[in-house]
């Protein structure tokens, strides 16, 4: 299963109608009954900006795996595949690091464009 | 004595073990069933300061656990404070005093005006010495207090020191503490 | 253990708590020592030094870290344990929130002692009363019996599924936690038979079912609610500590209650006050009752809950109650255990006459005489003699 896979694996917990759940249908203590789930909430929408990396220039340093604050730079076998970004927030410390100047930032207005072909 | 609530107060120096003598006078009132409450005036604990310790025995419960106001038995364990606190202070009418020194009451009224109180001298420190081989007046002076209050008789007193003591010391410690009791209960001078 | 069960002990107040918890030998005891409650820790730590019980011993470096070790504990359903006074009770008081608000049924003996400054090490109750709204249960106790009863029964009341609260036992420091006095224990077979074993929780800390405890659950989140389950539980623990103390009862034939009533059925005047000072009250009670003037006491025991209903009930009758607070409240309209009364009574629609007597703060004395005068003075508004007065009244307290 790569990380991309994960992402999008369904949450076991039923948390339908949460919203309106009261004092008594929360679990004890504020606890939520399954671990890693900050990945089924989707921070990629508060981009501005979203990273494009060059395959070609790039040396797979994987500087941008290591650097990454959201854990938002996909690898396999030790290579660097894909952003994941659905949770990527466009900050742009991959670009900066990069050694090879092989990550560039664009506008969010291209996403749509450049990346969800 | 007769009366139902015995309060004692304890004037001795820290280190000389007034605190494990009033625990020793504790168990003794347990012993003939009877309710009883110790606990020192609490403050920055140093060896040779003067401490203040109490404890009460009573036929009832006690419910009261406010420091004693009007003891009716003042334990002096060390002669020198005599000259630099009142010991005597809110003695109740007739109270005993016991002060550990080798003088005689007589000698120490000379100098001290202690009111109408029932003095009495026993050499607790000169005794533990002798007998114990240290200079430890606390257990002598339970000796005298048996003999002096009544609130309990010698065998009493060495029977539980056999029992309390024989389990954490030798042979020769526990004899050397039986021998200061007995010396004390008979050595105390009015 | 079972010879010592008639057997009256001379023990210290603190030493019959670490007796207690040797009794109960819980999973893990995490704490680090502070005056007046030294002993209790210190006491424990040579029973599971000699291996007189199966406790693991956590030897924090500050009682922040006690209280976030007991946490860790607790989360993964050990029984766990800790002691405190004072200055280090305020330390943890971050972490008891968060002990409360994950509903961890952890133990805590809180030795009454000062909060600083200046510095002071003697007994007042001004170290548990700051924790009145952090969300654990708190049972105050006169002397060495209650305080060891106390810890015994704390954990059925923690513990409880309609509760799961962490539970504070005070009791005076120095005054209790030092005096020799009298104990009458149980055996370690009653203890463990009272106690039962720790329920099993479902959802502990286990790596091979991980969950997530105490996350932040974004400003349109689920705060709010949980903070309502954990008065909903404050307000189920009341039955629960009730059903506890009289299955108690059956064990040891020592009753108790939320509040302890003393000649209190037909008192027109009556002193509400807590640990150790309460032996007073009561004596000086039976000294006006032969006067022919109808005073009464009552002890707190239960504070968190507070027991509003039977404080009503209690004072229904009463024209003059006093409350005793060995706690201040700087700036409020009384000590702590003042305002509880008072709004008791109000939501209840009675309007007895109330009075606030602020007393032994930082371990000042109160003698039979001072309390004689709080009764005198509550008997004298009582028969219209003197105007009820609306501000605090400071017992034995000098240049005044």
């Amino acid at each position: 299963m790569t990380d991309k896979d994960k992402t999008t694996k369904e949450m076991k917990w039923d948390i339908s109608g949460i919203k309106n759940w009261g004092p008594g249908d929360h679990e004890l203590g504020s606890l939520i009954p399954e671990a890693g789930n900050a990945r089924y909430y989707q921070t990629g929408g508060w981009r501005t900006e979203f990273p494009i990396r060059d395959d070609e220039a790039c040396t797979q340093c994987l500087f941008c795996y290591f650097f990454c604050p959201d854990s938002s730079v996909l690898a396999e076998n030790q290579k660097v595949t894909d952003f994941d970004y659905d949770h990527c927030k466009g900050c742009g410390i991959c670009a900066k690091e990069c050694p090879a100047d092989a990550i560039s930032m664009h506008p969010e207005s291209e996403f749509a464009e450049r990346v969800k072909k | 004595m007769t009366s139902q609530l015995t309060e004692v107060r304890w004037h001795a120096r820290g280190g000389q073990g007034a605190v494990t003598a009033a625990k020793m006078v504790a168990e003794l009132a347990v012993e003939r069933g009877k309710h009883f409450q110790a606990f020192p005036e609490y403050g920055p604990e140093r060896s040779g300061a003067p401490i203040v310790a109490f404890t009460r025995i009573s036929d009832e419960p006690i419910q009261t656990y406010s420091p004693v106001e009007h003891p009716n038995v003042i334990l002096v364990l060390d002669p020198t404070l005599i000259s630099s606190i009142d010991v005597v202070e809110g003695a109740s009418e007739q109270a005993v005093v016991i002060v550990n020194t080798e003088q005689t009451p007589d000698d120490i009224k000379k100098d001290h005006d202690f009111g109408n109180v029932r003095l009495m001298t026993v050499a607790a420190s000169k005794i533990a010495s002798e007998t114990i081989g240290r200079n430890l007046p606390n257990t002598p002076m339970v000796g005298a207090v048996a003999k002096a209050t009544g609130l309990f008789g010698l065998e009493e007193v060495q029977d539980h020191m056999r029992q309390s003591f024989g389990k954490k010391f030798s042979e020769k410690v526990v004899n050397g503490n039986l021998e200061a009791v007995r010396r004390a209960f008979e050595e105390v001078k009015e | 253990m079972a010879q010592t069960e008639a057997k009256t002990l001379a023990i210290t107040g603190n030493g019959a708590v670490s007796l207690a918890m040797k009794q109960v030998d819980p999973d893990v005891v995490a704490a680090y020592p502070i005056t007046p409650q030294t002993d209790v820790v210190q006491n424990f730590s040579q029973y599971v030094a000699n291996g007189d019980v199966k406790a693991e011993f956590v030897t924090a470096e500050s009682e922040h870290s006690a209280m976030s070790a007991c946490i860790g504990s607790a989360a993964a359903g050990a029984r766990t344990m800790t002691a405190t006074s004072s200055a280090g009770y305020a330390l943890m008081v971050e972490v008891c929130f968060v002990a409360a608000s994950m509903r961890l049924p952890i133990i805590m003996t809180t030795v009454n002692r000062a909060l600083s400054g200046p510095i002071n090490i003697h007994c007042d109750h001004s170290d548990s009363m700051l924790g009145r709204d952090s969300g654990w249960l708190q049972i105050y106790n006169e002397d060495a019996q209650e305080a060891y009863d106390a810890t015994v029964m704390s954990f059925p009341i923690a513990e409880h599924k309609d509760v799961r609260l962490p539970l504070m036992n005070m009791y005076d420091g120095f005054i209790i936690s030092g005096a020799i006095g009298p104990l009458k224990p149980l055996s370690a077979e009653q203890v463990q038979e009272f106690i039962g074993q720790a329920p099993d929780y479902p959802r502990l800390l286990d790596a091979k079912n991980p969950v997530t405890m105490g996350p932040f659950d974004g400003l349109h989140g689920w705060y709010f609610e949980q903070k309502i389950a954990q008065n909903i539980a404050m307000d189920n623990a009341l039955d629960v500590i009730q059903d506890t103390y009289d299955r108690f009862y059956e064990l040891t034939g020592r009753r108790y209650e939320h509040l302890m009533k003393y000649r209190m059925d037909d008192a027109e005047i009556a002193v509400v006050v807590a640990n150790s000072a309460a032996g007073n009250a009561r004596a000086i009670v039976d000294k006006l009752r032969n006067e022919g003037i109808k005073a009464g006491v009552i002890k707190l025991r239960t504070f968190r809950p507070f027991p509003v209903k039977q404080y009503a009930e209690a004072l229904a009758d009463v024209k003059v109650v006093g409350v005793m607070d060995r706690a201040d409240s700087f700036g409020a309209p009384g000590g702590p255990l003042y305002m509880e009364v008072l709004t008791s009574l109000y939501q209840e629609g009675q309007c007895a006459k109330a009075v606030n007597f602020i007393y032994g703060l930082g371990g000042r004395d109160v003698f039979p005489q001072n309390i004689e005068d709080v009764y005198r003075r509550l008997d004298a508004i009582a028969k219209g003699e003197q105007d009820a007065p609306r501000e605090r009244v400071y017992v034995n307290t000098k240049g005044m």
